[in-house]
């Protein structure tokens, strides 16, 4: 209730504040009257009653003060102190920006990199109980992890207890037809209960039911929400048909907008699985090959620990209800990971490592903007001095300057969500195709907590270390204002402070630098063909005109001939697979010379004869295809350099004979021979060195491949050649899909997107981090030369030359670079472990590298000595003498 | 300057609050009353009265009100409330509860 009253009578004074002061004013005047009567009285005269009185009476403006904050509220004394900063930063509006925009570059630049980072290693993915969903792979004998064959999955969920649900997803790449354009979508093929794993049900419509995952199933399909929002987002669409690979296919489902597929996140429609449940006695099927993503979703209560046993008590006891072949004996057991981790952990050392840089940036940030303030500080020693002479505590002190670097900071951060914003887009835009969750992210309220906070924070650290200093209790030295003799501890935080930034500037630019030269060495490595003026595409048949391989293999033909004829087009040719693109497929080869050992795997290319000659991939022996190697006659096979040699050392491996491929283990298939010798050729990226391959003409393989890429070696410009070579396609068959037009020169430089893009990230922020830590040098040696000013007119007077005086200041500052390198050495030395996975070809201690950084950073610090320096040795001894 | 000895730490409120039962008074006739009732030897800084007395306004342990002087100038005087009497009641019994066993303290020692 006394509360309550108090409350009211302080809420009314608020609103009288003027009437209250002047109350206040008047009784004190009142009262230093009478006392000056009362003294006069007394015998004094009236001055010295007035200053008697004075004396007695106390400090006015202290006790008006303390009067007011008994009455006032707690955020009227902030609200002052907060009137007061701003008023501080518009009569310094060049301190202002430059430490608004180094703060707001920080904070902008670290919420963009939070915001792409937390999405992908921080929160859970979107599903309910997200942590229970794991993804299970295959180990093979050499430990890799590939995917599962069907029966495995079919083995594992009917003989585990750890999972409510497994299901498997099969990549699906239908062409839409109907429109004017065929367009090919992406798509998974899964099995009944692959939305429940993920725990999200459609929006509209109806779930996949085990009715419909049946050998021969309906025809059914689920859509995106984006794809039906293309389609006029009209609910009536359950029901409803679409064409896809020339079938009908009937929509049972819409799945909700929110719905991210984290396993293939541009996929708009899936199809049931529909796999032969009841073949798993052959081998040689679609059911036993390694191509399905197996994922689970583990019952309430069981840890991922106990789910590894248990999968793995399946995988050691084969029962003979579910044969398994060679190929999928679960041998090794079964990797099991959350889901998670399996689409992160690719990324996450790259992430981990801009993550850093960025915290490193926004330290050099804090550290710069600290020592703007404590510059700052060292001018305003006079009216620090001044406010505690006039009664201002110390902590009242603290408190005000707090409120200026909290207030800057929140300037700062208000500039950085604006740097992020722009950021983030630009950080999208940049980012590797492999980047997981990418429509994740954006800038939410977890990002924008995580800036205020950042922001916050630093506002306190920025504020704390200049106001402690500012505040200490010698200041009556400030009153005096000849303390320039004083180079009091400002100075010694300050050039502390510059040390730490040139350290830190140090150690990103190491990393970028690292980062450089694997790029370089990894650019400078060739891929065995000569990716320039090539264009490629990748063209896919579809729908049943092109059941038998015979029409397939004359789709292709007559598209090749129709581009032959397209001016600008040298040679072109098709290829099951394109190096650097992604394609990443391996069949088996089996050697006549050691055939009942294990086949050994190679990349695989069905390819038209004119491949080699389009691509210029060297001939090493023997010959290369010809249109002599057509489907019927003995199989063609040309080996890499590199497979030959491995596996051929002493002999001719020209007229070995090779089973590939299906073809292996079937004594009824005739023996193919190897005719040629081919270079090695970079499939995979350019990082890795696996370059076992091999070569038969397309219509000597197994099958005639509907999707296949086309390589044309252009006579000009590749990539203003490619609308005429679409159109060339199209003119053959309207309704072929063409998707992935790129020069081989794009294919190269994304293959390697990812190091591009920390590479981007760490120049950038080691650039920045270069300028600041040169400011910082400059603010600091431009502070002293001016302390300094007397001592160096002495030194002139005394017969020192500019030369000497130009040693004495750069020395000064090159003393905290060479600190500042030192301390940095063994920071980026630490630092660079972090790196390792991306680098290529250098070592984390690449003496180049850090030889070239610490003569970057010695060059630009010794401009940035030398203007003040050369300030300093211009200095007239006979005007700064006169001066004090 | 001979050094004053220092009011006690939390009497301020007591001695104002003591000195309003008597009359209403100003701010000036209080610091007058203190220092001439304790015989010069309780002198507070004169000014430190304000801040205590808009506390005890706060409080509603004291009244002011804006009257004439008998010189006939404006000035602000504080009456004691019945709140503030029974405040100072309440302090009183705790001061001399404290003054007691400080002086046993002392005497026994």
């Amino acid at each position: 209730m006394d509360a309550i009253v108090r409350f009211l009578k302080r809420l009314g004074i608020l609103f009288t504040r003027e009437r209250f002061r002047s109350d206040l004013d008047e009784e004190m005047a009142f009262h230093r009257e009478q006392q000056e009567q009362a003294l006069q009285a007394e015998g004094m005269t009236t001055e010295e009653a007035k200053y008697a009185a004075k004396r007695q009476f106390g400090n006015t403006a202290r006790l008006k003060e303390e009067s007011l904050d008994t009455v006032g509220f707690r955020f009227e004394s902030a609200l002052q102190d907060f009137r007061y900063a701003l008023r501080q930063l518009r009569k310094n509006p060049g301190f202002a920006c430059t430490a608004i925009l180094i703060l707001g570059l920080g904070i902008g630049a670290s919420t963009a990199i939070f915001s792409a980072v937390n999405p992908i290693l921080f929160e859970p993915l979107p599903y309910p109980h997200a942590g229970r969903i794991m993804m299970m792979s295959y180990i093979t004998e050499d430990g890799t992890r590939i995917a599962q064959t069907f029966h495995t999955y079919r083995e594992l969920a009917e003989r585990s207890h750890s999972f409510e649900t497994l299901a498997v997803a099969d990549p699906w790449q239908p062409t839409l037809t109907g429109a004017d354009r065929p367009e090919r979508l992406d798509g998974q093929k899964v099995s009944a209960d692959f939305f429940r794993v993920l725990g999200v049900a459609p929006l509209l419509g109806r779930d996949f039911q085990a009715a419909d995952d049946v050998l021969n199933g309906p025809k059914v399909v689920v859509l995106s929400n984006r794809l039906w929002r293309r389609f006029g987002a009209d609910k009536a669409i359950i029901g409803q048909q679409v064409k896809l690979d020339g079938d009908s296919y009937t929509v049972i489902g819409v799945m909700p907008a929110t719905f991210d597929n984290v396993l293939v996140s541009s996929a708009n429609v899936w199809r049931p699985l529909q796999f032969d449940r009841t073949n798993a006695a052959s081998t040689q099927t679609r059911e036993w090959g390694h191509h399905l993503k197996m994922i689970g979703r583990l019952r309430a209560g069981i840890g991922i620990g106990q789910a590894r046993s248990d999968l793995n008590r399946i995988a050691r006891t084969p029962l003979p209800e579910f044969p398994r072949p060679a190929w999928a004996a679960m041998d090794h057991g079964v990797a099991t990971n959350s889901l998670q981790d399996e689409i992160t952990s690719g990324i996450k050392p790259a992430l981990l490592a801009v993550l850093g840089a960025v915290v490193l940036v926004l330290l050099i940030a804090c550290v710069n903007v600290t020592n703007l303030l404590l510059a700052r500080g060292a001018q305003r020693r006079g009216e620090f001095a001044m406010r505690v002479a006039l009664g201002a505590a110390r902590s009242r002190l603290i408190r005000q300057l707090l409120t200026e670097s909290l207030l800057l900071a929140g300037l700062g951060g208000a500039f950085g969500m604006l740097v992020a914003r722009f950021g983030v887009r630009a950080l999208v835009a940049l980012s590797p195709t492999e980047l997981p969750r990418v429509s994740a992210i954006r800038v939410d309220g977890t990002v924008f907590a995580f800036a205020l906070g950042i922001t916050a924070l630093i506002g306190l650290v920025v504020g704390l270390i200049p106001a402690l200093l500012a505040s200490r209790s010698d200041l009556h030295l400030g009153v005096q204002q000849s303390s320039q003799r004083t180079a009091g501890g400002h100075q010694i935080t300050r050039r502390a402070l510059v040390v730490a930034e040139v350290a830190l500037a140090l150690v990103l630019l190491v990393s970028a630098g690292l980062l450089l030269r694997s790029l370089q060495r990894l650019f400078a490595i060739d891929p065995g063909f000569d990716a320039s003026h090539v264009l490629t595409m990748q063209v896919q048949e579809s729908g049943h005109r092109f059941d038998t391989d015979v029409d397939r293999d004359r789709f292709f033909t007559q598209a090749l001939e129709a581009v032959r004829q397209v001016p600008g087009v040298a040679t072109a040719a098709f290829t099951s697979q394109l190096p650097l693109s992604g394609d990443f497929e391996s069949f088996g080869v089996q050697f006549e010379v050691d055939q009942n050992a294990n086949a050994e795997a190679g990349f695989r290319y069905a390819v038209s004869p004119s491949y080699f000659e389009t691509m210029h991939i060297p001939l090493r022996r023997g010959r290369l295809l010809n249109a002599h190697d057509v489907a019927g006659g003995p199989t063609a096979v040309l080996i890499s350099e590199s497979f030959a040699r491995r596996k051929f050392p002493n002999q001719d491996p020209l007229g070995q004979r090779v089973r590939v491929g299906p073809d292996i283990g079937r004594a009824d298939r005739p023996w193919g021979a190897i005719v040629g010798v081919v270079g090695d050729v970079r499939q995979a990226s350019l990082a890795l060195s696996d370059s076992d391959a091999f070569y038969t003409a397309s219509t000597q393989w197994s099958w005639v491949d509907s999707v296949q890429s086309l390589v044309v070696r252009t006579q000009g410009d590749a990539a203003a050649l490619a609308p005429a070579v679409r159109n060339a396609i199209w003119s053959v068959d309207k309704d072929q899909p063409i998707v992935r037009v790129a020069t081989m020169e794009n294919l190269l430089a994304t293959s390697e997107a990812e190091r591009h893009f920390v590479l981007i990230l760490f120049e950038a922020f080691g650039l920045v981090a270069l300028a600041l830590a040169a400011t910082g040098i400059y603010g600091v040696l431009s502070g002293s030369v001016t302390e300094r000013t007397r001592e160096i007119g002495v030194r002139v007077a005394l017969g020192a030359t500019p030369g000497d005086i130009l040693a004495l200041v750069v020395r000064q500052g090159m003393t905290l670079t060479v600190l500042g390198v030192v301390i940095g050495l063994s920071g980026a030395a630490l630092a660079s472990q972090a790196l390792v996975s991306l680098l290529f070809g250098v070592s984390r201690l690449d003496p180049v590298t850090y030889l070239g950084v610490i003569a970057l950073l010695a060059g630009v610090s010794v401009i940035a000595c030398w203007v003040p320096a050369w300030r300093a040795a211009h200095v007239d001894p006979s005007i700064t003498l006169r001066a004090e | 300057m001979a050094k004053k000895p220092e009011l006690l730490p939390g009497t301020l409120d007591m001695l104002i609050l003591k000195t309003l039962t008597r009359a209403p008074l100003h701010g000036y006739g209080i610091a007058l009353s203190i220092k001439r009732i304790s015989e010069d030897v309780l002198t507070v800084e004169e000014g430190s009265l304000y801040p205590a007395l808009q506390r005890l306004l706060l409080q509603r342990w004291v009244k002011a009100e804006w009257k004439k002087t008998e010189t006939n100038r404006r000035a602000r005087y504080y009456s004691l409330t019945a709140l503030g009497r029974k405040q100072l009641g309440l302090e009183l019994s705790e001061f001399e509860q404290m003054i007691a066993a400080i002086g046993r303290v002392l005497q026994d020692a």
